[in-house]
This record gives C-alpha cells, structure tokens and sequence, in this order.
C-alpha cells in the first residue's frame, strides 16, 4: 500500500470532510437538509482549524 | 362572554363528556402509543446492526437505503484506507493508570468498530509500531475516527429499523 505524506492542513480536510458527509446522513431527514448541514459542518471544521491555526501561530511568539 | 345552545347548532351540550365508546378508544390509543415506545424485538434489528458492523454502510443497504449507506461505506472506508496509507498505529487494549485504560482500551474499540475494514487488516498481517511523525498520529486518529464513524452510521440503522426515522 503507498504511503501518505500530508500536511496537517491536508489531513485536517479530509478529516473535516468524511466526517461531515457522516453528520449530514445520520442527523437530517431529507436530502436538502443533508447537504446543507454537511457543508455546514464542513465550514465549521474548517473555520475552526483556521482559527485555532492562527492561535497557535500568535501565542507561540 | 357567555355561550348559549340555540337548536340546529351543531354544537350540542354535554359534548364535552366522553361516552363510554370515546373513553375505551382514546384508552385503547394510549396503550398502543406505550406499546410502540417500548423497544421493538432484536429479531427487527440485530441483524441490521450486525451487518451495520461488519460491513459499514450494510445496515443501510439491508433496509433499502442504498444512497445513504454508499455514501456512510464510501466515507468509512476513505478514512480508514487514508488511517492505514499515514501508516497508522492500531491499538491494543492495555490496563493501568486510568488514562492508560482509557486510551488503549477505548482506541481498540474504535478500531474494531470499523469491522471488516479492522478484521481484513488484522488478518493481512498489518502491524505497525506507534512511531513518531505527525503522518503517523493523523494515520492512528483516522482509523480510530473511522469506526466512530462507522458506530454514528450503526446507531443511524437501528433507528431506521425500529421505525424511529425514515
């Protein structure tokens, strides 16, 4: 099997987006609303690794 | 404001009062409103959450829901796959501290929840040591998140088998 080499970035994203697909199945109940809330949650994952990314660069000095 | 009975109303007094009939009807609803509440046979979903397990997305299939249960499948299987190409550690329950059995014991259960994705790799022989390298951590993150995953995907089954949700 070929081995992966991923930024955390690129690893963070593919996190981000297997698990919203996931979320957006389980919890909703017609379609429309699936694909809102997955891309929801997508850009929740998303804001906050950004967020967070830029917490850690300002508090590292 | 005060209402009076005029004749040809449609209302009549004592509407109000059940008649024997009403009373047995709205008793015989309740208690068929109670029995549904109360969970429903494991002959109506184990095996759907058996299948839910062993092949993730199965349960979803076995209940006539193949769109979602490609879709639930395809994302397990692609966060597994991706855990074992970052060259992840699967883990192996060990006792002690409390934080020890937390870790390994809870890691283990989220590995063998993927199920046949978790068996097949056991049984190719993959063994990989939990080495350093934030490639590896995200690899043993993602197998463990797969079979989470896989167990949401479960839940999601059985509570279309026991007529909870569509």
């Amino acid at each position: 099997m070929p081995k992966m080499n991923l930024s955390h970035f690129e690893a963070s994203m593919l996190f981000a987006l297997f698990t919203s697909i996931v979320l957006g199945i389980i919890t909703k109940r017609t379609d429309r609303e699936r694909v809102r809330y997955a891309a929801y949650c997508f850009a929740c994952f998303v804001g906050a690794t950004v967020g967070l990314s830029w917490l850690m660069y300002l508090g590292h000095g | 404001m005060s209402f009076q009975y005029r004749a040809g109303s449609p209302q009549r007094p004592n509407e109000g009062l059940l008649s024997n009939k009403a009373v047995y009807d709205k008793l015989k609803l309740m208690a068929e409103t109670t029995a549904n509440d109360a969970q429903p046979p494991a002959s109506k979903w184990a095996a759907v959450l058996a299948l839910a397990w062993l092949i993730p997305g199965g349960g979803h299939f076995l209940l006539k829901r193949p769109g979602r249960g490609g879709l639930l499948a395809a994302s397990v299987a692609a966060m597994f796959l991706l855990g074992l190409m970052m060259r992840g550690a699967l883990f192996q329950p060990q006792t002690g501290d409390i934080l020890t059995t937390v870790i390994y014991c809870g890691g283990f259960l989220g590995n063998v929840m993927s199920g046949i994705l978790y068996l097949f790799t056991v049984w190719l022989g993959y063994n990989q040591p939990d080495t350093a390298g934030h490639v590896h951590d995200y690899g043993t993150k993602f197998l463990v998140a797969a079979g989470l995953l896989n167990i949401l995907a479960m839940v999601d089954a059985f509570e279309i088998a026991t007529g909870k949700k569509d």
